[in-house]
Protein backbone atom coordinates (compact mmCIF):
# COMPACT_ATOMS: atom_id res chain seq x y z
CA UNK A 1 0.00 0.00 0.00
CA UNK A 2 2.88 2.20 0.79
CA UNK A 3 4.51 0.91 -1.82
CA UNK A 4 1.60 2.38 -4.41
CA UNK A 5 1.27 5.38 -2.84
CA UNK A 6 5.02 6.31 -2.99
CA UNK A 7 5.03 5.38 -6.75
CA UNK A 8 1.89 7.23 -7.32
CA UNK A 9 3.36 10.31 -5.53
CA UNK A 10 6.43 9.78 -7.38
CA UNK A 11 4.22 9.74 -10.97
CA UNK A 12 2.84 13.09 -10.01
CA UNK A 13 5.55 14.67 -8.90
CA UNK A 14 7.53 13.77 -12.12
CA UNK A 15 4.45 14.87 -14.67
CA UNK A 16 4.52 18.21 -12.79
CA UNK A 17 7.93 18.38 -13.07
CA UNK A 18 7.23 17.97 -16.74
CA UNK A 19 4.62 20.12 -17.32
CA UNK A 20 6.90 22.61 -15.35
CA UNK A 21 9.60 22.26 -18.01
CA UNK A 22 7.36 21.86 -20.69
CA UNK A 23 6.08 25.34 -19.81
CA UNK A 24 9.62 27.08 -19.30
CA UNK A 25 11.19 25.64 -22.31
CA UNK A 26 8.32 27.02 -24.73
CA UNK A 27 8.82 30.21 -22.91
CA UNK A 28 12.81 30.46 -23.09
CA UNK A 29 11.88 29.48 -26.82
CA UNK A 30 9.05 32.00 -27.52
CA UNK A 31 11.48 34.25 -26.29
CA UNK A 32 14.26 34.00 -28.47
CA UNK A 33 12.00 33.77 -31.61
CA UNK A 34 11.18 37.39 -31.31
CA UNK A 35 15.07 38.60 -31.02
CA UNK A 36 16.92 38.80 -33.44
CA UNK A 37 19.64 37.16 -35.12
CA UNK A 38 16.57 35.45 -37.26
CA UNK A 39 17.89 32.14 -38.50
CA UNK A 40 15.78 32.92 -41.95
CA UNK A 41 18.07 30.43 -43.81
CA UNK A 42 16.79 27.51 -40.79
CA UNK A 43 13.24 28.32 -41.08
CA UNK A 44 13.52 28.08 -44.61
CA UNK A 45 14.86 24.52 -44.38
CA UNK A 46 12.19 23.03 -41.27
CA UNK A 47 9.54 24.38 -43.74
CA UNK A 48 11.27 22.39 -46.50
CA UNK A 49 11.43 19.34 -43.89
CA UNK A 50 8.34 19.59 -41.88
CA UNK A 51 6.17 21.11 -44.61
CA UNK A 52 6.77 20.07 -48.09
CA UNK A 53 8.37 16.68 -47.24
CA UNK A 54 4.78 15.52 -45.37
CA UNK A 55 2.40 16.76 -48.02
CA UNK A 56 2.66 12.89 -49.81
CA UNK A 57 2.09 11.58 -46.31
CA UNK A 58 -0.89 13.76 -45.30
CA UNK A 59 -2.08 14.01 -49.19
CA UNK A 60 -2.47 10.00 -48.83
CA UNK A 61 -4.16 10.02 -45.76
CA UNK A 62 -6.73 12.28 -46.31
CA UNK A 63 -7.30 10.89 -49.99
CA UNK A 64 -8.26 7.69 -48.36
CA UNK A 65 -10.05 9.24 -45.64
CA UNK A 66 -12.48 11.09 -47.71
CA UNK A 67 -13.17 8.13 -49.67
CA UNK A 68 -13.71 6.15 -47.26
CA UNK A 69 -15.82 8.51 -45.73
CA UNK A 70 -18.23 8.62 -48.67
CA UNK A 71 -18.87 4.93 -49.00
CA UNK A 72 -19.55 4.32 -45.58
CA UNK A 73 -22.09 7.28 -45.03
CA UNK A 74 -23.31 6.39 -48.27
CA UNK A 75 -24.32 2.72 -46.78
CA UNK A 76 -25.40 5.05 -43.36
CA UNK A 77 -27.76 7.49 -45.04
CA UNK A 78 -29.32 5.30 -47.72
CA UNK A 79 -30.87 3.29 -44.66
CA UNK A 80 -33.18 6.44 -44.09
CA UNK A 81 -32.95 7.93 -47.55
CA UNK A 82 -30.89 10.46 -47.63
CA UNK A 83 -28.09 9.65 -49.62
CA UNK A 84 -27.82 12.96 -50.85
CA UNK A 85 -26.45 14.20 -48.09
CA UNK A 86 -23.04 11.91 -48.60
CA UNK A 87 -21.30 15.46 -50.04
CA UNK A 88 -21.51 17.34 -47.17
CA UNK A 89 -21.29 15.07 -44.82
CA UNK A 90 -18.18 14.12 -46.62
CA UNK A 91 -16.92 18.05 -46.52
CA UNK A 92 -17.57 18.87 -42.69
CA UNK A 93 -16.10 15.67 -41.25
CA UNK A 94 -13.11 16.19 -43.27
CA UNK A 95 -12.61 19.75 -43.17
CA UNK A 96 -13.96 20.25 -39.13
CA UNK A 97 -12.15 16.87 -38.01
CA UNK A 98 -10.48 14.72 -39.73
CA UNK A 99 -8.24 16.95 -41.82
CA UNK A 100 -6.25 18.46 -38.88
CA UNK A 101 -6.75 15.50 -36.63
CA UNK A 102 -5.28 12.86 -39.37
CA UNK A 103 -2.62 15.42 -40.69
CA UNK A 104 -1.67 16.09 -36.99
CA UNK A 105 -1.12 12.98 -36.37
CA UNK A 106 0.67 11.73 -39.61
CA UNK A 107 3.19 14.51 -39.34
CA UNK A 108 3.53 13.51 -35.60
CA UNK A 109 4.86 10.40 -36.67
CA UNK A 110 6.72 11.79 -38.67
CA UNK A 111 8.29 15.07 -37.87
CA UNK A 112 8.27 14.63 -34.22
CA UNK A 113 10.22 11.58 -34.43
CA UNK A 114 12.68 13.22 -36.41
CA UNK A 115 13.13 16.18 -34.75
CA UNK A 116 13.45 14.38 -31.59
CA UNK A 117 16.34 12.10 -33.05
CA UNK A 118 18.20 14.87 -34.91
CA UNK A 119 18.47 17.37 -31.70
CA UNK A 120 18.74 14.42 -29.06
CA UNK A 121 21.65 13.32 -31.15
CA UNK A 122 22.85 16.55 -31.25
CA UNK A 123 22.62 16.23 -27.43
CA UNK A 124 24.29 13.37 -26.63
CA UNK A 125 27.11 14.09 -28.84
CA UNK A 126 27.55 17.69 -27.56
CA UNK A 127 26.69 19.65 -30.43
CA UNK A 128 24.38 21.48 -28.32
CA UNK A 129 27.29 22.55 -26.40
CA UNK A 130 29.03 23.49 -28.79
CA UNK A 131 26.85 25.90 -30.33
CA UNK A 132 26.88 27.65 -26.95
CA UNK A 133 30.59 27.69 -27.17
CA UNK A 134 30.27 29.13 -31.28
CA UNK A 135 28.14 32.71 -29.69
CA UNK A 136 25.13 30.83 -30.68
CA UNK A 137 22.33 30.16 -28.48
CA UNK A 138 20.70 26.68 -29.04
CA UNK A 139 17.40 27.40 -28.16
CA UNK A 140 17.25 29.88 -30.79
CA UNK A 141 19.14 28.45 -33.54
CA UNK A 142 17.59 24.56 -33.52
CA UNK A 143 14.33 25.17 -31.39
CA UNK A 144 12.64 28.78 -32.44
CA UNK A 145 12.95 27.98 -36.34
CA UNK A 146 11.20 24.42 -35.86
CA UNK A 147 8.51 25.85 -34.07
CA UNK A 148 7.81 28.75 -36.20
CA UNK A 149 8.13 26.38 -39.51
CA UNK A 150 5.44 23.87 -37.54
CA UNK A 151 3.22 26.55 -36.69
CA UNK A 152 2.93 28.25 -40.22
CA UNK A 153 3.17 24.72 -42.07
CA UNK A 154 0.66 22.48 -40.80
CA UNK A 155 -2.22 24.80 -42.02
CA UNK A 156 -1.07 24.61 -45.27
CA UNK A 157 -1.01 20.90 -45.15
CA UNK A 158 -4.01 20.97 -43.83
CA UNK A 159 -5.70 23.08 -46.07
CA UNK A 160 -4.24 20.80 -49.30
CA UNK A 161 -5.44 17.46 -47.07
CA UNK A 162 -8.90 19.24 -46.85
CA UNK A 163 -9.09 19.52 -51.03
CA UNK A 164 -7.63 16.37 -51.57
CA UNK A 165 -9.36 14.77 -48.52
CA UNK A 166 -12.93 16.39 -49.94
CA UNK A 167 -11.53 15.15 -54.11
CA UNK A 168 -11.52 11.80 -52.57
CA UNK A 169 -14.77 11.55 -51.65
CA UNK A 170 -15.91 13.16 -55.01
CA UNK A 171 -14.36 10.27 -56.68
CA UNK A 172 -16.30 7.75 -55.07
CA UNK A 173 -19.27 9.74 -55.49
CA UNK A 174 -19.19 10.35 -58.76
CA UNK A 175 -17.43 7.09 -60.20
CA UNK A 176 -18.33 4.42 -57.61
CA UNK A 177 -21.92 5.94 -55.86
CA UNK A 178 -23.46 7.22 -59.48
CA UNK A 179 -23.98 10.85 -58.13
CA UNK A 180 -23.81 13.59 -60.49
CA UNK A 181 -20.30 15.12 -61.01
CA UNK A 182 -22.24 19.06 -60.25
CA UNK A 183 -24.92 17.76 -58.15
CA UNK A 184 -22.36 16.84 -55.39
CA UNK A 185 -20.37 19.12 -55.53
CA UNK A 186 -22.85 22.36 -55.33
CA UNK A 187 -23.60 19.80 -52.25
CA UNK A 188 -20.13 19.61 -51.13
CA UNK A 189 -20.26 24.26 -51.22
CA UNK A 190 -23.64 24.41 -50.09
CA UNK A 191 -24.00 23.76 -46.44
CA UNK A 192 -19.75 24.87 -46.06
CA UNK A 193 -19.23 27.79 -43.99
CA UNK A 194 -16.30 29.72 -43.62
CA UNK A 195 -15.73 28.87 -39.86
CA UNK A 196 -15.59 25.01 -40.91
CA UNK A 197 -12.19 25.30 -42.44
CA UNK A 198 -11.29 28.12 -40.14
CA UNK A 199 -11.12 26.27 -37.20
CA UNK A 200 -9.30 23.43 -39.07
CA UNK A 201 -6.99 25.81 -39.67
CA UNK A 202 -6.76 27.08 -36.31
CA UNK A 203 -6.23 23.82 -35.01
CA UNK A 204 -3.57 22.96 -37.48
CA UNK A 205 -1.64 25.68 -36.37
CA UNK A 206 -2.09 24.60 -32.54
CA UNK A 207 -0.85 21.11 -33.86
CA UNK A 208 1.49 22.48 -35.94
CA UNK A 209 3.16 23.75 -32.57
CA UNK A 210 2.97 20.95 -30.22
CA UNK A 211 4.69 18.50 -32.79
CA UNK A 212 7.38 20.34 -32.96
CA UNK A 213 7.52 21.64 -29.31
CA UNK A 214 7.07 17.98 -28.28
CA UNK A 215 9.81 16.80 -30.84
CA UNK A 216 12.75 20.01 -29.62
CA UNK A 217 11.62 19.44 -25.78
CA UNK A 218 12.92 15.56 -25.64
CA UNK A 219 15.18 15.90 -27.98
CA UNK A 220 16.77 18.23 -26.16
CA UNK A 221 16.41 16.78 -22.91
CA UNK A 222 17.05 13.54 -24.24
CA UNK A 223 18.92 11.04 -22.06
CA UNK A 224 22.48 9.81 -22.91
CA UNK A 225 23.54 7.69 -25.41
CA UNK A 226 21.74 5.91 -28.54
CA UNK A 227 19.00 4.79 -25.77
CA UNK A 228 18.39 8.46 -24.56
CA UNK A 229 17.89 9.39 -28.18
CA UNK A 230 15.46 6.17 -28.69
CA UNK A 231 13.82 7.21 -25.86
CA UNK A 232 13.06 10.65 -26.55
CA UNK A 233 11.92 10.06 -30.07
CA UNK A 234 9.41 7.80 -28.55
CA UNK A 235 8.06 9.95 -26.04
CA UNK A 236 7.60 12.77 -28.77
CA UNK A 237 5.69 11.08 -30.52
CA UNK A 238 3.65 10.01 -27.83
CA UNK A 239 2.90 12.97 -26.50
CA UNK A 240 2.83 14.94 -29.46
CA UNK A 241 -0.14 12.21 -30.36
CA UNK A 242 -1.57 12.66 -26.77
CA UNK A 243 -1.93 16.65 -26.77
CA UNK A 244 -3.23 16.51 -30.03
CA UNK A 245 -6.26 14.61 -29.36
CA UNK A 246 -6.50 16.31 -26.17
CA UNK A 247 -6.53 19.60 -28.12
CA UNK A 248 -8.70 18.90 -30.43
CA UNK A 249 -11.29 17.71 -27.90
CA UNK A 250 -10.93 21.58 -26.16
CA UNK A 251 -10.85 23.87 -29.63
CA UNK A 252 -13.95 21.91 -30.65
CA UNK A 253 -15.90 22.45 -27.24
CA UNK A 254 -14.26 26.06 -27.03
CA UNK A 255 -15.24 26.81 -30.60
CA UNK A 256 -18.33 24.70 -30.84
CA UNK A 257 -19.64 23.98 -27.24
CA UNK B 1 55.84 23.71 -24.70
CA UNK B 2 54.89 26.91 -25.08
CA UNK B 3 56.88 29.76 -24.89
CA UNK B 4 54.60 32.35 -23.77
CA UNK B 5 54.38 31.59 -20.37
CA UNK B 6 53.96 34.56 -18.01
CA UNK B 7 53.37 35.01 -13.73
CA UNK B 8 49.83 36.00 -14.30
CA UNK B 9 47.03 34.18 -13.14
CA UNK B 10 44.66 33.60 -15.84
CA UNK B 11 42.24 31.18 -14.33
CA UNK B 12 41.79 30.51 -10.77
CA UNK B 13 39.30 27.37 -10.29
CA UNK B 14 38.74 27.20 -6.21
CA UNK B 15 36.61 24.43 -4.24
CA UNK B 16 34.03 23.61 -7.23
CA UNK B 17 31.87 20.90 -6.57
CA UNK B 18 29.67 19.23 -8.94
CA UNK B 19 27.03 15.96 -8.65
CA UNK B 20 24.70 14.45 -10.77
CA UNK B 21 21.58 12.90 -8.69
CA UNK B 22 24.25 10.97 -5.99
CA UNK B 23 27.52 11.27 -8.17
CA UNK B 24 29.56 13.61 -6.54
CA UNK B 25 31.92 14.52 -9.52
CA UNK B 26 33.93 17.29 -8.90
CA UNK B 27 34.32 17.62 -4.63
CA UNK B 28 36.30 20.62 -3.97
CA UNK B 29 38.26 21.05 -7.38
CA UNK B 30 41.34 23.54 -7.23
CA UNK B 31 43.28 24.78 -10.24
CA UNK B 32 45.45 28.33 -10.82
CA UNK B 33 46.18 28.39 -14.97
CA UNK B 34 48.52 31.25 -15.50
CA UNK B 35 48.52 33.34 -18.80
CA UNK B 36 50.51 31.62 -22.03
CA UNK B 37 50.50 28.03 -19.81
CA UNK B 38 50.02 24.84 -21.57
CA UNK B 39 48.36 22.94 -18.83
CA UNK B 40 47.49 19.27 -19.00
CA UNK B 41 44.95 17.57 -16.96
CA UNK B 42 44.98 13.83 -16.74
CA UNK B 43 42.89 11.08 -14.99
CA UNK B 44 41.11 7.90 -15.34
CA UNK B 45 38.15 7.98 -17.53
CA UNK B 46 34.65 9.04 -15.87
CA UNK B 47 36.69 10.86 -13.45
CA UNK B 48 35.10 14.37 -13.97
CA UNK B 49 37.70 15.42 -16.66
CA UNK B 50 35.31 17.06 -19.27
CA UNK B 51 32.47 18.22 -16.24
CA UNK B 52 35.26 19.93 -14.82
CA UNK B 53 35.80 22.01 -18.43
CA UNK B 54 32.21 22.33 -18.67
CA UNK B 55 31.59 24.01 -15.99
CA UNK B 56 34.89 26.03 -16.57
CA UNK B 57 32.89 27.64 -19.03
CA UNK B 58 29.32 27.40 -17.64
CA UNK B 59 27.76 25.11 -20.21
CA UNK B 60 27.63 22.88 -16.82
CA UNK B 61 26.63 24.74 -14.15
CA UNK B 62 28.95 24.30 -10.42
CA UNK B 63 26.92 23.82 -7.25
CA UNK B 64 29.28 25.39 -5.45
CA UNK B 65 32.70 27.29 -5.44
CA UNK B 66 34.15 30.06 -7.70
CA UNK B 67 36.22 30.41 -11.30
CA UNK B 68 37.93 33.26 -12.00
CA UNK B 69 38.91 34.74 -15.41
CA UNK B 70 41.20 37.42 -15.39
CA UNK B 71 40.07 37.62 -11.68
CA UNK B 72 36.47 38.43 -12.57
CA UNK B 73 34.30 35.84 -11.01
CA UNK B 74 32.21 33.88 -13.58
CA UNK B 75 29.71 31.94 -11.14
CA UNK B 76 26.41 33.46 -10.94
CA UNK B 77 27.09 35.69 -13.47
CA UNK B 78 24.04 36.85 -16.20
CA UNK B 79 23.30 34.87 -19.07
CA UNK B 80 24.81 37.72 -21.52
CA UNK B 81 27.56 38.04 -19.07
CA UNK B 82 28.38 33.95 -19.84
CA UNK B 83 27.77 34.83 -23.70
CA UNK B 84 30.51 37.49 -23.34
CA UNK B 85 32.97 35.08 -21.83
CA UNK B 86 31.82 32.28 -23.80
CA UNK B 87 33.41 34.45 -27.11
CA UNK B 88 37.33 34.58 -25.50
CA UNK B 89 36.90 30.52 -25.64
CA UNK B 90 37.78 28.25 -27.83
CA UNK B 91 37.06 24.38 -26.98
CA UNK B 92 36.90 21.24 -29.07
CA UNK B 93 34.92 18.25 -27.65
CA UNK B 94 35.62 14.86 -27.22
CA UNK B 95 34.07 13.51 -30.02
CA UNK B 96 34.62 16.23 -32.11
CA UNK B 97 30.52 17.46 -32.29
CA UNK B 98 31.24 18.95 -35.67
CA UNK B 99 27.65 19.96 -36.86
CA UNK B 100 26.57 17.09 -39.11
CA UNK B 101 24.13 19.01 -41.21
CA UNK B 102 27.20 21.44 -41.79
CA UNK B 103 29.86 21.10 -44.73
CA UNK B 104 33.20 21.12 -43.32
CA UNK B 105 33.89 25.21 -44.56
CA UNK B 106 30.36 25.89 -42.71
CA UNK B 107 31.38 24.35 -39.54
CA UNK B 108 35.06 25.93 -39.42
CA UNK B 109 33.50 29.60 -39.70
CA UNK B 110 30.26 29.01 -38.37
CA UNK B 111 31.55 31.74 -35.47
CA UNK B 112 32.75 34.31 -37.47
CA UNK B 113 29.74 34.47 -39.25
CA UNK B 114 27.26 34.81 -36.14
CA UNK B 115 29.67 38.09 -35.64
CA UNK B 116 29.65 39.17 -39.06
CA UNK B 117 27.82 38.47 -42.44
CA UNK B 118 30.89 37.01 -44.80
CA UNK B 119 30.02 36.22 -48.00
CA UNK B 120 30.16 32.64 -49.00
CA UNK B 121 33.46 33.54 -50.99
CA UNK B 122 35.22 34.97 -48.65
CA UNK B 123 34.30 32.34 -45.92
CA UNK B 124 35.17 29.63 -48.08
CA UNK B 125 38.96 31.33 -48.02
CA UNK B 126 39.21 31.79 -44.68
CA UNK B 127 38.33 28.03 -43.75
CA UNK B 128 40.80 27.25 -46.87
CA UNK B 129 43.59 29.38 -44.97
CA UNK B 130 42.98 27.73 -41.09
CA UNK B 131 41.86 23.52 -42.80
CA UNK B 132 45.58 24.53 -44.64
CA UNK B 133 47.35 25.19 -41.37
CA UNK B 134 46.01 22.08 -40.16
CA UNK B 135 46.85 19.79 -42.96
CA UNK B 136 43.14 18.59 -44.24
CA UNK B 137 43.29 19.62 -48.04
CA UNK B 138 41.26 21.76 -49.40
CA UNK B 139 38.45 19.24 -51.05
CA UNK B 140 37.56 18.85 -47.26
CA UNK B 141 36.05 21.90 -46.97
CA UNK B 142 32.92 20.48 -49.12
CA UNK B 143 33.02 17.94 -47.55
CA UNK B 144 30.24 16.57 -44.35
CA UNK B 145 31.68 15.33 -40.90
CA UNK B 146 30.24 12.07 -41.14
CA UNK B 147 32.49 11.90 -44.67
CA UNK B 148 35.90 12.25 -42.39
CA UNK B 149 38.12 10.32 -40.97
CA UNK B 150 38.55 10.36 -37.06
CA UNK B 151 41.99 12.10 -37.02
CA UNK B 152 40.14 14.05 -39.96
CA UNK B 153 37.29 15.23 -37.87
CA UNK B 154 39.53 16.38 -34.94
CA UNK B 155 41.31 18.37 -36.94
CA UNK B 156 38.39 20.03 -38.32
CA UNK B 157 37.35 20.52 -34.54
CA UNK B 158 40.66 22.46 -33.67
CA UNK B 159 40.42 24.25 -36.89
CA UNK B 160 36.39 25.35 -35.36
CA UNK B 161 38.12 26.30 -32.09
CA UNK B 162 41.13 28.33 -33.91
CA UNK B 163 39.53 30.01 -36.31
CA UNK B 164 38.19 33.02 -34.60
CA UNK B 165 41.26 33.33 -32.73
CA UNK B 166 39.89 32.72 -28.91
CA UNK B 167 42.62 33.63 -25.92
CA UNK B 168 42.14 30.52 -24.34
CA UNK B 169 41.67 26.86 -25.66
CA UNK B 170 40.48 23.98 -24.41
CA UNK B 171 40.92 20.81 -25.86
CA UNK B 172 39.24 17.96 -24.84
CA UNK B 173 40.85 14.51 -25.14
CA UNK B 174 42.03 15.78 -28.63
CA UNK B 175 44.35 12.59 -29.51
CA UNK B 176 41.96 9.76 -27.81
CA UNK B 177 41.58 6.87 -30.50
CA UNK B 178 44.12 8.45 -33.13
CA UNK B 179 47.41 6.02 -34.16
CA UNK B 180 50.30 7.63 -32.72
CA UNK B 181 51.67 9.35 -36.04
CA UNK B 182 48.69 11.10 -36.42
CA UNK B 183 48.40 11.84 -32.46
CA UNK B 184 52.08 13.33 -33.25
CA UNK B 185 50.89 15.87 -36.22
CA UNK B 186 47.30 16.86 -33.59
CA UNK B 187 49.87 17.34 -30.91
CA UNK B 188 52.37 19.79 -33.03
CA UNK B 189 48.85 21.46 -34.51
CA UNK B 190 48.45 22.47 -31.06
CA UNK B 191 51.37 23.54 -30.10
CA UNK B 192 52.08 25.65 -33.36
CA UNK B 193 48.44 27.57 -32.96
CA UNK B 194 49.24 28.12 -29.25
CA UNK B 195 52.19 29.83 -30.17
CA UNK B 196 51.09 31.39 -32.71
CA UNK B 197 47.92 32.53 -30.66
CA UNK B 198 49.70 33.32 -26.99
CA UNK B 199 46.75 31.01 -26.13
CA UNK B 200 46.39 29.73 -22.50
CA UNK B 201 45.45 26.07 -23.17
CA UNK B 202 43.97 23.30 -21.06
CA UNK B 203 43.81 20.30 -22.78
CA UNK B 204 42.46 17.12 -21.26
CA UNK B 205 44.37 13.95 -22.53
CA UNK B 206 45.24 10.15 -21.07
CA UNK B 207 48.10 10.12 -23.55
CA UNK B 208 51.13 10.20 -21.86
CA UNK B 209 53.36 10.87 -24.84
CA UNK B 210 50.83 13.66 -26.10
CA UNK B 211 51.34 15.12 -22.36
CA UNK B 212 54.72 14.64 -22.44
CA UNK B 213 55.16 16.85 -25.85
CA UNK B 214 52.62 19.71 -25.06
CA UNK B 215 52.61 20.35 -21.72
CA UNK B 216 54.27 22.77 -19.23
CA UNK B 217 52.27 21.85 -16.47
CA UNK B 218 50.37 18.57 -15.42
CA UNK B 219 47.69 18.42 -12.78
CA UNK B 220 45.84 15.05 -12.25
CA UNK B 221 42.66 14.67 -10.68
CA UNK B 222 41.24 11.90 -8.60
CA UNK B 223 38.15 11.34 -7.17
CA UNK B 224 36.83 15.12 -7.93
CA UNK B 225 39.97 16.90 -6.06
CA UNK B 226 43.40 17.68 -7.93
CA UNK B 227 45.69 15.48 -6.08
CA UNK B 228 48.86 16.69 -7.72
CA UNK B 229 50.10 19.67 -10.28
CA UNK B 230 53.43 20.60 -11.09
CA UNK B 231 55.60 20.95 -14.13
CA UNK B 232 55.65 18.08 -16.37
CA UNK B 233 59.11 17.03 -16.01
CA UNK B 234 58.45 16.26 -12.47
CA UNK B 235 55.57 14.48 -12.76
CA UNK B 236 57.63 10.95 -13.22
CA UNK B 237 58.55 11.17 -9.40
CA UNK B 238 55.96 13.05 -7.19
CA UNK B 239 55.74 10.43 -4.55
CA UNK B 240 51.88 10.05 -5.21
CA UNK B 241 50.79 5.94 -5.90
CA UNK B 242 47.87 7.33 -7.76
CA UNK B 243 49.93 9.63 -9.80
CA UNK B 244 52.85 7.41 -10.49
CA UNK B 245 50.63 4.15 -11.39
CA UNK B 246 48.87 6.44 -14.18
CA UNK B 247 51.60 8.28 -15.37
CA UNK B 248 53.59 4.88 -16.04
CA UNK B 249 50.24 3.01 -16.92
CA UNK B 250 50.62 0.25 -14.21
CA UNK B 251 47.70 -2.56 -14.00
CA UNK B 252 47.84 -2.62 -10.36
CA UNK B 253 47.85 0.57 -7.83
CA UNK B 254 44.92 2.71 -6.13
CA UNK B 255 43.60 3.36 -9.05
CA UNK B 256 40.62 0.95 -10.65
CA UNK B 257 39.89 1.20 -14.30
CA UNK B 258 36.07 0.88 -14.59
CA UNK B 259 34.57 3.49 -12.20
CA UNK B 260 31.33 2.75 -10.49
CA UNK B 261 28.67 4.24 -13.65
CA UNK B 262 25.93 5.72 -11.25
CA UNK B 263 24.57 6.62 -14.94
CA UNK B 264 22.23 3.44 -15.04
CA UNK B 265 19.74 4.24 -12.49
CA UNK B 266 18.89 7.41 -15.37
CA UNK B 267 17.94 5.25 -17.74
CA UNK B 268 15.60 3.14 -15.36
CA UNK B 269 13.33 6.32 -14.77
CA UNK B 270 9.62 6.13 -15.36
CA UNK B 271 8.87 7.40 -19.18
CA UNK B 272 6.27 10.28 -18.40
N1 LIG C 1 25.06 15.50 -17.92
C1 LIG C 1 25.36 14.54 -17.02
N2 LIG C 1 24.39 13.96 -16.29
C2 LIG C 1 24.69 13.03 -15.37
N3 LIG C 1 25.92 12.56 -15.13
C3 LIG C 1 26.94 13.09 -15.84
C4 LIG C 1 26.71 14.10 -16.82
N4 LIG C 1 27.91 14.44 -17.38
C5 LIG C 1 28.83 13.66 -16.75
N5 LIG C 1 28.26 12.85 -15.84
C6 LIG C 1 28.96 11.90 -14.96
O1 LIG C 1 30.04 12.57 -14.39
C7 LIG C 1 31.17 11.73 -14.30
C8 LIG C 1 32.35 12.36 -14.97
O2 LIG C 1 32.14 12.40 -16.37
P1 LIG C 1 33.20 13.04 -17.34
O3 LIG C 1 33.59 14.36 -16.84
O4 LIG C 1 32.60 12.97 -18.71
O5 LIG C 1 34.42 12.03 -17.25
P2 LIG C 1 35.83 12.13 -17.96
O6 LIG C 1 36.81 12.41 -16.88
O7 LIG C 1 36.08 10.80 -18.58
O8 LIG C 1 35.75 13.22 -18.97
C9 LIG C 1 30.76 10.40 -14.90
O9 LIG C 1 30.39 9.52 -13.86
C10 LIG C 1 29.59 10.76 -15.75
O10 LIG C 1 28.73 9.66 -15.85
MG1 LIG D 1 35.69 13.21 -20.92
Amino acid sequence: MIGFVQSLGASVLALSRMIGGIVLFTTIALRWVLVPPFYGRQIVRQMVDIGYYSLPVVGLTTLFSGMVLALQSYTGFARFSAEDTVATVVVLSITRELGPVLAGLMVAGRVGASIAAEIGTMRVTDQIDALDTLSTRPMQYLVGPRIIAGIVCLPILVLIGDIIGVFGGYLVGVYNLDFNASVYLSKTLEFLEFEDVFIGLVKAAIFGFIITLMGCYHGYYSGRGAEGVGKATTNAVVSASILILIANYTVTALFFG
Amino acid sequence: MSENKTQAVKIEISNLKKQFGNNQVLTGFNLSIRKGESLCLIGTSGCGKSVALKCLIGLVSADSGSIKVDGHETIGQSRAENEALLRRFGMTFQFGALFDSLPIWENVTFRLRQKEKLSKKIAREIAGDIINQLGLAPHVLDLFPAELSGGMQKRAAIARAIADKPEILLFDEPTSGLDPITSGVINDLILNSVNRLGATTLTISHDMASVRQIADTVAMIHQGQIIWCGPVADMHDTGIAEVDQFVNGKAYGPLTSNPPDTNVAQHSEMPV
